[in-house]
């Protein structure tokens, strides 16, 4: 076993536990708290499979940014602070529908990815260091490049608009 | 490493955030649980980004991590919308088109 797959098994277990804990959670603070676990697993993962710049940008703008316009926006809504009920009568049918979902694509997986393996070299390293994601991007994705960009900005001036009070 | 390790893991956060979606009332959880959804696709990108050998995959999921800030905010501008005219956060209220 490599480090490699020791670190992969250590921040799969935190970050299934966060899973289970944004979806359970009877505390919305605590729900937010967990996605965070998830979140920083996933970049800690980016960094195992030696994808650091998509790694630190995940840290950035999840961590930095979106978390903490969750936590704005249980601060605004009023949430209650102590632990409430706030699932709906769904719960089995929803437990039911995810299981399904979850089965079939780990069948699915197993079938048609079973022997695959991720061979982490020092090509690969050099190959997806900020300098070859930056060149990419700005070269073959431009494109793309512009229209997120314009969707951002889109998507602020479309906030501002829907949030504001008259 | 087995390419399978991270898919199964993403398929796992991907259907805690399907339950999420389904089963949760307040707004803001749902939203969460839509994040959870989208991190799971992310993982997908950048496992076959290192198995492809491929700088593509990375590329997407950058794109895909500035669609989920786009996508928070505006959906924040929503549930406090929904906050302002119900008085409450709760999905289940809003039902205005039922007959």
């Amino acid at each position: 076993m490599t480090g490699q797959n020791i670190a992969f098994w250590i921040l799969a277990i935190a970050m299934g536990t966060g899973a289970i804990g944004v979806v359970r959670s009877r505390n919305i603070v605590h729900a937010a708290l967990f996605l965070i676990v998830v979140l920083v697993g996933a970049a800690a993962q980016y960094i195992v499979l030696l994808a650091e710049f998509v790694g630190i940008v995940q840290f950035f703008i999840y961590i930095g940014a979106i978390a903490v316009l969750f936590l704005f926006g249980i601060m605004l809504t009023r949430a209650p602070m102590t632990p409430a009920d706030f699932d709906n009568d769904q719960r089995w049918p929803a437990a039911i529908v995810s299981l399904f979902l979850f089965g079939t694509l780990v069948a699915l997986l197993v079938d048609a990815f079973g022997g695959d393996k991720i061979q982490l070299s020092d090509s690969l390293l050099e190959s997806s260091r900020t300098g070859p994601v930056a060149d990419s991007i700005f070269r073959q994705f431009v494109v793309p490049f512009e229209v997120v960009s314009m969707l951002l900005l889109a998507a602020l001036v479309g906030a501002v608009v829907i949030a504001r009070r008259d | 490493m087995g390419l399978n390790q991270y898919l199964i893991l993403s398929a796992f956060l991907f259907c805690c955030g399907v339950y999420g979606v389904l089963a949760r009332r307040n707004a803001v959880l749902v939203l969460l649980s839509v994040e959870l959804m989208l991190n799971a696709v992310n993982i997908n990108l950048v496992a076959f980004s290192a198995f492809t050998k491929q700088i593509a995959g990375q590329v997407f999921a950058l794109f895909v991590i500035t669609i989920a800030a786009a996508e928070v905010g505006v959906g924040l501008a929503i549930v406090l919308l929904i906050y302002r005219n119900l008085h409450s956060p709760d999905l289940d209220r809003v039902d205005q088109l039922k007959g």
